[in-house]
């Protein structure tokens, strides 16, 4: 594989896997911001939103400090033998989910608390049960949601620059993903190459929004209305 | 698991008010919770089903769902509930909707069939449209018949006409009715509408600020004069009558009840020998020492005074009267009824204006 080719498929790997695990994560973590009446829902909630308005930097030289050898998350890594992860695949896939976090949540969330609790209420009373009713009713009814919300989180992934920048370096096959490639070659005055990796990110996502608007019709998630 | 009957206690502190609540109630037919809203009716349906935990105790024939120790979920309660909005599911058609709870209850507890509840609710036409394409008696229609679908032991309704415009309701009235003679299953009814009670229930609770002021078989209990809250004017008896005789000339025909005849308009499908339930309001009798024939009114009835008590209405007395079997409330002025000495025991004769047929 070139390396312009290795650098386009790390970089979708790494979206691949932060938008799985984020749907994952994140779905619960909506849901209850959604429904509890928890004190805890508006710190939580803030914190969750926190990536959107810190510098990218800022985020990454916090996870860097955390992740480090010597650092409180660090130290768990390696007792647990996983070593650390900072310049590793591995420390990136961690940085994007905590940096793509709200992409992922406030579209779910929105289309969560659209979701009448009657609807729920009738459910029960036809005898479905809690999850029976989330996979019934919860899940058909936030589908355009769940759409908004993959195709934000995969599409804001392939886009970070700056976290990665702090925290996986730049190492070819490793770390070296698609927005880093690019700087590299402004840098380098390698204007050609830069052009075709940067506009093909930029044909990239006009396509990506494009389908997103007409699957969606109208999209209801939280980022874009 | 023995004993039929419901029995539901509740007790329980909300916000603004208390909810406290201790009832046996027969598990058959229709039962009606009444009362103005903001009385609780709403809140002890919930209770009921377990969509509003409460502590309590709920029972329906032996079953319990709910004690001191435990309590059912929703899920797991073999009851089915009509809410005031039809919330029918907007991700799925009529079909899917119906076959929601159909496909959740086991095979062997079935005990109303998919075309069945289809045809009772005359949704034929309509299985395969969505929500959206729907009308709102059409969307309530569909919803009573996914809730039946589930076979439930007890039909609870929160008001399930009151969303609906006039047209809609004379619409599903007669499907109402219809369910309540074919099924076995008893109903809870939470109205406050006098109209729609005295059309659906046999036995009415009636309800003010969270406790029971009244309970008991509907004639009964609407002819009560101790009512804690005014019907104000709705106020007003239930006869059950039989249809007896035709006046093809006038348009009339005759009613008999125990006690008494009434005429009432005719109206296509009053058959001869079909029993009716009357509706006779108090504001609509009056009350005369001997019989009048020189005046308009046509049903002019004997009946001796039972009761009297003062009305909520200052200057207003409310009247219990029996005829026959037959108990009748009529309306008068304090003054009107110390000015003919009514007592308790006095004969009397009732002018009654209007009476109408809800049944």
């Amino acid at each position: 594989m070139s390396p312009e080719w290795q650098t386009v498929w790390l970089t979708l790997k790494l979206a691949g896997i932060t938008t799985l695990t984020l749907l994952l994560v994140g779905t619960p973590l909506a849901w209850w911001l959604a429904r509890s009446q928890h004190w805890l829902r508006q710190p939580v909630f803030a914190l969750v939103a926190l990536p959107l308005v810190l510098p990218p930097t800022v985020l990454g030289f916090y996870l860097l400090l955390l992740l480090a050898p010597d650092g409180a998350l660090g130290q768990l890594t390696q007792s647990l033998g996983l070593g650390t992860l900072p310049f590793t695949f591995e420390g990136l896939v961690v940085a994007s989910i905590i940096y793509s976090l709200p992409f992922t949540v406030q579209p779910l969330h929105n289309a969560f608390i659209t979701i009448q609790e009657r609807l729920l209420e009738v459910a029960a009373t036809l005898r479905a049960s809690p999850r029976d009713r989330f996979l019934t009713v919860v899940l058909p009814l936030a589908r355009p949601g769940f759409l908004t919300a993959a195709v934000l989180t995969f599409a804001h992934t392939i886009g970070e620059f700056g976290v990665v920048l702090m925290i996986g370096g730049n190492i070819p096959g490793e770390t070296r993903v698609l927005s880093v490639a690019i700087y590299d070659h402004v840098e380098a005055l390698e204007y050609t190459q830069a052009h075709w990796l940067a506009g093909g990110m930029l044909l990239f996502a006009f396509l990506v929004l494009v389908g997103l608007y007409s699957i969606n019709g109208r999209v209801t998630g939280g980022v874009i209305r | 698991m023995t004993g039929t009957g419901i029995v539901a206690r509740f007790r329980c502190d909300f916000d603004n008010f208390r909810l406290d609540v201790a009832l046996t109630l027969p598990a058959q037919g229709v039962i009606a919770l009444f009362g103005h809203s903001g009385c609780g009716k709403t809140t002890l349906l919930r209770c009921m089903a377990g969509l509003q935990p409460a502590e309590g105790h709920m029972e329906v024939n032996g079953h319990r769902w709910q004690d001191a120790h435990q309590s059912l979920p929703v899920h797991r309660r073999p009851l089915a509930y009509v809410f005031q909005e039809p919330s029918l599911f907007p991700h799925l058609s009529v079909r899917g909707n119906l076959n929601y709870g159909w496909r959740r209850v086991p095979r062997d507890q079935r005990r109303i069939g998919f075309d069945q509840a289809v045809a009772w609710l005359g949704l034929a036409g309509l299985l395969e449209r969505m929500p959206a394409q729907l009308s709102g008696g059409e969307r309530q229609r569909v919803a009573i018949a996914r809730a039946l679908l589930t076979s439930p032991q007890l039909l609870l309704m929160d008001e399930p006409l009151s969303a609906l415009d006039r047209q809609s309701k004379q619409d599903i009235l007669p499907y109402l009715e219809n369910l309540h003679r074919t099924l076995a299953i008893p109903v809870i009814y939470v109205s406050h509408s006098t109209a729609e009670v005295a059309r659906l229930a046999d036995h009415v609770v009636m309800m003010d600020n969270g406790r029971v002021v009244a309970e008991g078989p509907l004639q009964e209990t609407l002819a009560r004069t101790d009512q804690p809250f005014a019907l104000e004017e709705d106020a007003g008896v239930i006869v059950n009558a039989t249809i007896r005789q035709h006046d093809a000339h006038w348009h009339l025909c005759r009613a008999e009840f125990q006690g008494g005849s009434l005429w009432v308009r005719d109206e296509p499908g009053l058959a001869v020998d079909r029993p009716v339930r009357l509706q006779v309001l108090a504001r609509d009798i009056s009350l005369a020492l001997a019989p009048n024939h020189d005046q308009s009114i046509q049903n002019l009835i004997p009946a001796r005074v039972t009761g009297i008590a003062a009305d909520q209405v200052p200057g207003t007395s409310l009247v219990r009267l029996a005829a026959g079997g037959t108990p009748f409330l009529a309306r008068l002025t304090s003054r009107a009824a110390h000015q003919l000495q009514l007592t308790e025991g006095k004969d009397v004769w009732m002018q009654i204006k209007t009476v109408a047929i809800v049944d």
